[in-house]
């Protein structure tokens, strides 16, 4: 089962290594997005300021939303897909192996960068370390539960807009407690609360999206 | 091992087929015949639990399906009409891959890929490989892992005269071995030495 779930992580990022457009994508989207709003709203130090959690924040979501859509895709149209539903190993941990990988190459280079970006957008620097842990958790989550949605709506022609409308309320819960405890942080007070908030919505999906994942594939490829 | 009854699936609320029925033992060669359209795929699909059946049930070495599907996935493999390459791998990568996601290991790679005919190909790009080339792979697929059944959609597709030959020979050698074939093709196979049986689908 281990072998199986590494077997798949290496092949997915050594794809994903020969394919940049599958990570450079989003990781520009969010670098762009972000630069946009001091560009649109001024270089007022203080309202960017203000602003910074909730844009740093929407934007990272935005991204990993852009990225989803890949997430299954390739293999639907080869085949691929249909050999992981028939392997002998458990599903839910094969389908943990894509989003960990998915994750790696989408999730992980827009949490190293998102410092940089809280510097563009004038972010306190105590601020920064909380913005990195509660990127680091709730991009896990926001991957988790996308790939449900992602799941359901690959074997249609145009999911793309479907699957947005379908994970972007399940977004909400993580964008809220996520920016908040960047906010939090921003004015001096304790983050624990929202953290350890962010923390519990991500075991939940740990456990609970594998399954709903696996069975997702299983509908759409019929 | 496979013994399917009664078989019926729906597509919508197009029937497919219905009342199918049949028996594979160890050793055993099952060719399906059918128009173009009359489910030969779509029943493959349902031996394999990718689709749902309307009615009827599937049972491997006595045992029914989805019940022991855990078994009966790690004895069985599909070798479908998409070939389930990654064109940005190379065809060792693509086995190795398979090879792992199957769970077989200590297998002889390099001597898969000979025997396929691909051996100054293996480090290529399977961009860079042709039709009959790519589907050479899928053979290998075959053969990393020491399935008892093989479900076939037609394997001939995009291979040359040696490409045949080389399926024929397969197919010889694994159900000498005691293993099955199902298989669905429109040009007929010599298998030479085979209990080869046919079902004929559709009306």
């Amino acid at each position: 089962m281990g072998g199986a779930f590494w077997a798949l992580l290496k092949r997915d990022m050594l794809l994903a290594f020969r394919r940049r457009a599958d990570w450079l994508n989003p990781l520009v989207f969010f670098v762009i997005v972000v630069t946009l709003f001091p560009l649109g709203i001024g270089p007022d130090p203080g309202l960017l300021r203000d602003i910074a959690p909730g844009v740093l924040w929407v934007a990272a979501l935005l991204a990993t939303l852009l990225a989803l859509d890949g997430l299954f895709r390739s293999d639907f149209d080869d085949g691929s897909l249909e050999q992981l539903l028939l392997s002998p190993q458990p599903l839910s941990v094969l389908v943990l192996a894509k989003v960990l990988a998915h994750w790696l190459v989408t999730g992980l280079p827009l949490l190293l960068l998102s410092p940089l970006l809280a510097v563009v957008m004038q972010l306190q620097v105590v601020a920064i370390p909380v913005l990195l842990v509660s990127l680091l958790v709730g991009t896990l989550t926001l991957s988790l539960v996308g790939a449900i949605g992602a799941a359901l709506t690959v074997g249609l022609q145009r999911g793309g807009v479907l699957l947005a409308l379908l994970v972007l309320p399940l977004f909400i819960p993580v964008l809220i407690f996520g920016s908040s405890s960047v906010i939090a942080a921003a004015s001096g007070f304790a983050v624990d609360a929202q953290l350890y908030l962010l923390g519990a919505l991500f075991l939940l999906a740990l456990v609970l999206a594998p399954p709903a994942i696996a069975a997702a594939l299983r509908i759409s490829t019929e | 091992m496979l013994l399917a009854q009664d078989l019926a699936v729906f597509r919508g609320e197009h029937c497919v087929f219905a009342g199918l029925g049949f028996e594979l033992r160890s050793g055993e060669v099952l060719q399906l015949h059918g128009d173009n359209g009359s489910g030969k795929t779509t029943l493959l699909r349902a031996l394999c639990t990718l689709l749902p059946l309307e009615q009827g049930t599937i049972s491997w070495r006595g045992s029914a399906l989805p019940g022991a599907r855990a078994q009966y996935f790690s004895e069985m493999i599909y070798s479908g009409h998409s070939e389930a390459i990654k064109s940005d791998l190379s065809p060792r990568e693509n086995l190795i891959a398979g090879a792992a996601l199957r769970g077989s290991d200590s297998i002889d790679i390099d001597a898969i890929i000979e025997r396929v005919g691909l051996s100054d190909k293996a480090e290529l790009s399977c961009r860079s490989l042709s039709a009959g080339q790519r589907r050479r792979v899928t053979l290998a697929r075959l053969l990393t892992s020491h399935t008892a059944l093989w479900v076939l959609d037609e394997p001939l597709t995009s291979l040359d005269v040696h490409g045949r030959a080389l399926v024929e020979a397969l197919i010889v050698e694994h159900a000498k071995q005691g293993g099955s074939v199902i298989y669905t093709t429109h040009q007929p196979l010599s298998l030479d030495g085979c209990d080869v049986r046919s079902l004929k689908i559709g009306l």
